[in-house]
């Protein structure tokens, strides 16, 4: 197709275009409202983000009542902070300790805890991290520049579609007397997927 | 390698409109009943797998690739969106933007009828 000039607009990706013809379609329907559709987007995109599991992990380290909670049932103690699932999944917490380290992954494709963490990065959803981490965690821990102590067993959990897991990292030495809103900075998305671990205060910019 | 994962690699929450688009679209479908998220899981996760057993998936425009291949999937098996009409509309999307001066908002000639569209 000649493009000289653009005279006229420029003609999106195919994909692009497959998607407008499927919203289309939907709407004239009445099957879909595209209002909605810019509501999930504007939420995945601005309101939901990986913000909200530090808040869930910072009130853990903080309050051994929560952590209790979360660790019994962790759907109910989170939605009790408004982080509902809004495919009505399962939330799993799993603590990490000097004995244990947590890691978590779909092998199948891409669950994640999304009102947790938000949508996932690239790398979740490549194929690299979802076939290697089960096979080989302590290799990809390294990549991601985690080294556990030899004494520290890793668990992988493997995501579904009902159940989904949000790692509680270690809380980092010298926090003591840390408000839960300080804390909540060290919690990084990836010690939350549990391919990282909390930041040291020296660490925080 | 094929086996690196790439960590260096931006992280915008979606790195196309299009991928957002699809998403919402498959989010929105959920909600209001069309299908289960297990469903669409189970469904996903077969076209994923097919498309890796030629290349490995970057988690980017090739998994979102496999994401709209399975919502066409679905829609077609369901009847809400069967593949005449697809062509109809996307042929119709494309006249649309090929016609409309640069500029100017692109629309479809006649968007209250999306079955029948024609020239």
């Amino acid at each position: 197709m000649p493009h000289d000039d653009h005279p006229h607009t420029v003609l999106p990706s195919d994909p692009a275009l497959r998607v407008k013809t499927l919203e289309t379609i939907l709407t004239g329907k009445g099957l879909i409202d595209p209002a909605a559709l810019d509501e999930i987007i504007d939420t995945y995109q601005n309101k939901i983000g990986p913000q909200n599991g530090a808040r869930v992990v910072a009130r853990a380290w903080d309050e051994p009542d929560f952590r209790a909670a979360l660790l019994e049932d962790a759907t109910a103690a989170v939605s009790e902070m408004g982080f509902f699932g809004r495919q009505g999944e399962h939330v799993v917490a799993v603590e990490n300790t000097p004995e244990r380290h947590n890691m978590v992954v779909c092998t199948l494709c891409s669950c994640y805890p999304w009102p947790l963490l938000g949508i996932p990065p690239g790398w979740y959803k490549s194929d690299a991290y979802r076939s290697r981490a089960v096979r080989e965690p302590r290799k990809v821990l390294s990549d991601f520049g985690v080294t556990l102590s030899p004494d520290t067993a890793v668990r992988v959990w493997d995501s579904t579609a009902e159940m989904r897991y949000l790692v509680v990292p270690m809380r980092p030495d010298n926090t003591e007397g840390w408000s839960q809103d300080e804390l909540a900075r060290l919690v990084t998305r990836d010690s939350m997927i549990g391919t990282g671990l909390a930041l040291r205060p020296e660490e925080l910019e | 390698m094929t086996d690196c994962i790439d960590l260096a690699a931006p992280e915008p929450v979606f790195q196309e409109p299009w991928h957002a688009q699809a998403f919402a679209l498959t989010v929105s479908l959920n909600e209001s009943g069309a299908f289960t998220w297990a469903d669409w899981v189970g469904r996903f996760s077969q076209t994923l797998k097919q498309h890796g057993l030629s290349k490995d998936l970057d988690g980017g425009d090739d998994y979102f690739a496999a994401w709209l291949e399975t919502l066409e999937q679905v829609l077609e098996e369901s009847g809400a969106a069967n593949p005449a009409e697809r062509d109809d509309t996307k042929a119709a999307w494309t006249r649309a933007y090929l016609s409309t001066p640069h500029g100017q908002p692109v629309k479809l000639p006649d968007q209250s009828s999306t079955s029948s569209i024609s020239d």
